[in-house]
């Protein structure tokens, strides 16, 4: 890996387009650097003092203004629809996308696979699949950047962040972490594998067993005693992960993981109309992985008609 | 002011104002110009100042709206806030009388207007304590003695807010009524020292500006709490 | 354009130095010029302060291991770097300096609106300063400049709070400094000036001065809200507590932003000054250029939320930031392609504060139009918070602020001084700083695309040698910066006289003695046409051959 090169790379679907785009950056760049410093040295050379009598003024040119004001608007304008394209395909994931959960902490990033195995640093994908992160933050601000797949997402702590990529070779890459969190901030680095499909059941199938966070989750529900209610005091959890409801004070929210995070840790703040707001707060009673796990389990129990490839 | 008048009037303007007129300015016109347009764009500043703390009210008062709603109405004293709100539009009205007396040279007027101002400045101050201590024996303090929900409450039923919510409408309810109070003491300040220059005789049908000036500076800190009391206490 | 009538005989015996020699007679000036001086000398100091930190970070990241100092002392040594660099060095650098000792004369004035404020914003710079520096010694801080919570407010256990107060404090100096500025642009102006004959320089730091007291405000009321959630143990931007980061980011932001442009607004304005004068030429596009200005000023305040395309802020806030963030661009460019255009038909010499100019012009192009990857939405999110940015934010910072700022510094200085520089080893030093700032930053634009994070202690061993490259560039710009420091110093005592107008430039500024008197002008002078008449003078040193 220590050979001198321009570009990282390109290891994911996005990695192109944003190389695309940044190839043509640099062209634009290059054009108009060079354009001003060939005007700058021409005229340099051209109109050097060579009297000592004072040229006469130029007067300015309407045209010459209105043509370089409009010139760079278009440029800009294209530019902007080109990146706000590029960002619209790095932000939307598939529905088929492989669910994986991310903590970051200072200063390591825990990493749990819907089968349930963990890893810490590092990331085991298979090639071709697409990956959907959900990434939180158990103390301050990370940021979750891997070079060679272009893509880079805060986990911000309090809320939850997504990120998607889909692997497109094999290989394995540098994952850092991008968003200053103090002081080992820089070895809060690691790998993503990017593996065949074979390898990958391989590997996943290589390791003691271990409990999925749905399964881990559903006896979470029955340990915290949420079972009790759900069903019946309070709304029931079947079908609800992506279903739009309506809460006490009219409004339409869809039930996605930032919103059943919210219920959880601050229940009274949204609730679903017709119930009363007789939840306790799981704030500080509950780890940053356990929620995870029961909002997994809570996805599990999502109409059929609805699953992803990760459950 | 044109370029013309300001040449004009500049040698009447000096053998008047010698004693008044700064000498980087041309005249007295000029030097009223710069301070009044300072003070404004100081207003302009403060206006920022106060504006981004509001800011971030606003964005949780918008986040979390039932804690907030709960928390203005369970512990907010509308008619502390209200007395409050009167003693400072009084205030208002005495200051600008003041600088009405003294555009008119009324000397012995405006010293009495401004000890008015002062007056009720203070009293302001005073109900502005009280409420900190009636909420401070209400461990209603951030950083102090909160704790949520406090132990003598008339209803505490209606407490279902979550604390840290309501912690944080705290937060802003003594950064934002602090930064004001400071404003206000500062004015107090203000105003002592330009009572001391009037009693001494300094001010005059032509120059009043400093009394002008934190007029301003007082209309303003009176504005803000026109933002700070619907928002704080009225706003359920 | 003026009818002073300037007398050679009037050699400048009461000028503001030589007027008074007590120490008391600087520390209780109310001269405009010699606060000016005041500034130059604290700036000078921060400068090569945050330039020592530089030097150490460069040194150290010359190892992928980062074996110089420890991760806690890098963490603190870049953020150093960048608080006294931003808040102490590049905001005040050319308006509290240059822009406090021309801009009353260039509007024939005897003195800035409020010369008392004026003395008190150099002294709470310099308790801001103190208050920083007193921070750094004991224990340091370790934040980055950008201050981010909760990491800043919950969880750093360096000395937050100190240097917090330190950059608050600082924060009113900026602002009576740029209220000064308005009312005195407002009221102040000879008999003659109006708005359309203003030098570019005025309108420049009058835009400048716009955002130092509409957003410098903001950004003080969220380091006071840090300090007291430090203090207080409060939540406001925890998240545990039910507060909000992302909050934070958005009001630092809306200051520390459009701060951008109070650094390179008036570099700009120093341009159009130098550009005519020794193109010999009126500017091209006065109008584009003064107008540029304020839009620049207005756009900047709506563009904030480009630094946070990947902290969960909606897909499409994103959208309508980047969108504001290309227009921004526009300005600038019209400001660039007039400036070419002035030298087209001058007739050029190269004198130091011309050839820094020329590099003002280069790098400020190439920082711009880096500018517009980071715009880009999809592009961003591979560029953010990597060494591309900081590749960026360099080439406009020192690219543009600091080679604007010499170039302002060499051509004031006859006029500041009374003195001239040595000519050829000042091109020198413009030449060494040119070269020596390409060869540091231009690599990182490539590591950073290579995707090496900033504020890394250790990085992976291929990202070296692009590393060493920088690091070997920063050893050229250091020696560039030191030898400028050495020659001005010395042509204080042993420069030739430089007599009132040594360029013949049609600035007020040059048409009353050097260094002036303390009320500037011996007669108020009279305005009647616009700036740059530069066809109305004569040639200054010939045909340069």
């Amino acid at each position: 890996m220590n050979q001198f090169r321009l570009f990282p790379e390109q290891a994911s679907t996005a990695s192109h387009q944003t190389d695309a785009l940044y190839i043509f950056l640099w062209s634009l760049t290059s054009f108009f650097t060079l354009l001003i410093f060939a005007l700058i040295v021409y005229f340099a050379f051209k109109y050097r003092r060579t009297s000592s009598i004072a040229p006469q003024p130029v007067r300015t040119d309407m045209r010459l203004e209105l043509l370089w004001t409009i010139i760079p608007l278009v440029i800009s304008l294209f530019i902007f629809f080109w990146g706000a394209k590029v960002f619209f395909y790095v932000y939307h994931p598939p529905r088929d996308s492989l669910d994986v959960h991310v903590i970051g902490k200072q200063w390591m990033w825990k990493i749990q696979h819907p089968s349930g195995r963990r890893e810490i640093n590092e990331l085991h994908v298979p090639v071709g699949q697409p990956v959907r992160l959900l990434l939180a933050s158990q103390d301050v601000i990370h940021s979750f950047y891997v070079p060679a797949f272009r893509v880079k997402q805060d986990a911000v702590p309090g809320r939850y962040a997504v990120l998607w990529f889909q692997p497109d070779k094999i290989g394995e890459y540098h994952l850092f972490c991008a968003e200053y969190c103090g002081t080992q901030h820089s070895k809060m680095i690691g790998r993503v594998v990017v593996m065949d499909q074979q390898k990958y059941q391989d590997w996943l199938a290589g390791t003691p067993a271990e409990e999925s966070p749905a399964v881990a989750g559903g006896k979470l529900f029955e340990s915290l005693g949420c079972i009790k209610c759900h069903g019946e005091k309070a709304p029931t959890m079947a079908g609800l992960y992506g279903s739009r409801q309506r809460m006490i004070d009219g409004a339409i929210v869809e039930a996605n993981e930032q919103y059943l995070r919210e219920s959880i840790l601050d229940s009274t703040a949204r609730v679903v109309a017709g119930y009363a707001p007789i939840m306790p707060s799981f704030r500080g009673q509950i780890t940053e992985e356990q929620l995870m796990e029961v909002i997994a389990y809570i996805k599990s129990l999502r109409d059929p008609a609805t699953l992803r490839k990760s459950d | 002011m044109d370029q013309a008048s300001r040449g004009s009037n500049r040698d009447l303007s000096r053998l008047e104002a010698s004693q008044i007129l700064a000498h980087q300015f041309d005249d007295l016109a000029q030097q009223k110009e710069a301070s009044n347009l300072g003070t404004w764009a100081f207003l302009a500043t403060e206006l920022m100042f106060f504006g981004g703390a509001l800011t971030a009210f606003v964005v949780y008062r918008t986040f979390y709206a039932d804690a907030f709603a709960q928390a203005s109405r369970e512990h907010m004293s509308i008619p502390l806030g209200t007395i409050n709100t009167a003693v400072l539009l009084c205030s208002s009205l005495t200051v600008a009388m003041g600088v009405h007396y003294a555009s008119h040279g009324q000397q012995r007027k405006l010293i009495f207007m401004l000890l008015a101002t002062i007056g009720l400045a203070l009293a302001f101050l005073c109900i502005k304590a009280t409420e900190y201590y009636i909420e401070y024996s209400h461990q209603l303090v951030p950083g102090l003695n909160f704790h949520y929900p406090p132990h003598h409450h008339a209803h505490p039923e209606r407490l279902t807010a979550s604390p840290p919510h309501v912690e944080l409408f705290f937060c802003f309810y003594f950064f934002l009524t602090g930064l004001h109070a400071l404003h206000m003491i500062v004015g107090v300040g203000i105003f002592s020292f330009i009572t001391w220059k009037a009693w001494r005789g300094k001010y005059s049908e032509q120059y009043y500006n400093p009394v002008e000036c934190s007029g301003l500076y007082w209309h303003f800190v009176d504005l803000v709490w026109i933002f700070l009391f619907p928002l704080l206490y009225l706003l359920h | 354009m003026t009818s002073i009538s300037y007398n050679p005989a009037l050699e400048p015996r009461d000028s503001y130095i030589n007027i008074a020699y007590t120490v008391k007679s600087w520390l209780l000036t109310k001269d405009h010029k010699r606060i000016g001086i005041l500034y130059l000398i604290a700036i000078t100091g921060f400068f090569f302060i945050g330039g020592v930190f530089a030097t150490i970070i460069r040194l150290d990241l010359m190892t992928p291991q980062g074996d110089l100092v420890s991760d806690d002392t890098y963490n603190k040594l870049f953020t150093l770097h960048g608080v006294v660099m931003v808040f102490f060095f590049l905001i005040p650098s050319i308006p509290a300096t240059i822009g406090n000792f021309v801009l009353p004369m260039m509007l024939g004035a005897r003195d800035l609106a409020f010369p008392r404020l004026n003395l008190l914003s150099w002294y709470i710079f310099m308790v801001g300063g103190t208050l920083s520096l007193i921070a750094a010694v004991t224990g340091g801080v370790d934040t980055g400049w950008t201050f981010y919570t909760p990491y800043s407010s919950v969880f750093s256990n360096t000395r937050v709070v100190l240097t917090a107060v330190g950059v608050f404090v600082t924060g009113f100096s900026s602002i009576l400094t740029g209220l000064n500025f308005i009312i005195t642009i407002h009221t102040m102006r000879a008999p003659g000036l109006t708005w359309r004959r203003l030098p570019l320089f005025i309108w420049a730091h009058y835009a400048a001065s716009i955002i130092m007291l509409l957003g410098t405000p903001v950004v003080a009321v969220t380091i006071l809200m840090v300090a007291a959630e430090r203090i207080f143990k409060l939540g406001v931007f925890n998240p545990a507590l039910g507060g909000d980061p992302v909050l934070f980011q958005h009001l630092f932001w809306f200051y520390s932003h459009p701060a951008v442009y109070i650094m390179i607004l008036p570099a700009m304005g120093v341009i159009n000054e130098i550009v005519t004068c020794f193109s010999r030429k009126n500017i091209f596009g006065y109008t584009f250029i003064a107008a540029s200005s304020l839009a620049i000023a207005f756009i900047s305040f709506l563009v904030w939320g480009h630094h946070m395309f990947v902290s969960t802020q909606s897909v499409y806030g994103g959208m309508i930031f980047s969108f504001l963030s290309f227009l921004v661009a526009v300005p600038s460019a019209i400001k660039v392609f007039n400036w070419t255009a002035t030298l087209y038909k001058g007739s050029i010499s190269f004198h130091t504060p011309m050839l820094y100019v020329f590099g003002f012009i280069g790098l400020f192009t190439l920082g711009g139009l880096t500018g517009l990857f980071l715009a880009a939405l999809g592009l961003d999110v591979h560029v953010h918070d990597t060494y591309f940015i900081v590749a960026h934010f360099h080439y406009i910072m020192v690219g543009g602020v600091v080679m604007a700022y010499m170039g302002a510094i060499h051509f004031w200085w006859p006029k500041i001084t009374g003195r001239m520089y040595t000519e050829w080893i000042a091109r020198l030093a413009a030449v060494m700083i040119f070269l020596g700032f390409n060869l540091t930053f231009f690599p990182q634009f490539i590591v950073g695309y290579l995707g090496m994070p900033r504020r890394y202690h250790a990085y992976p061993p291929e990202f070296q040698v692009l590393n060493v490259m920088s690091t070997a560039g920063a050893s050229i710009l250091a020696v560039g910066y030191v030898i400028p420091l050495i020659y001005l110093t010395w042509s204080l005592w042993h420069g030739k006289i430089a007599g009132p107008n040594p360029w013949k430039a049609t600035g007020l500024e040059w048409q009353t003695p050097s260094p002036p008197p303390t009320e500037n002008f011996y007669e108020t002078p009279v305005v009647t046409g616009p700036p740059y008449q530069y066809h109305l003078e004569e040639v200054p040193f010939g045909p340069s051959k």
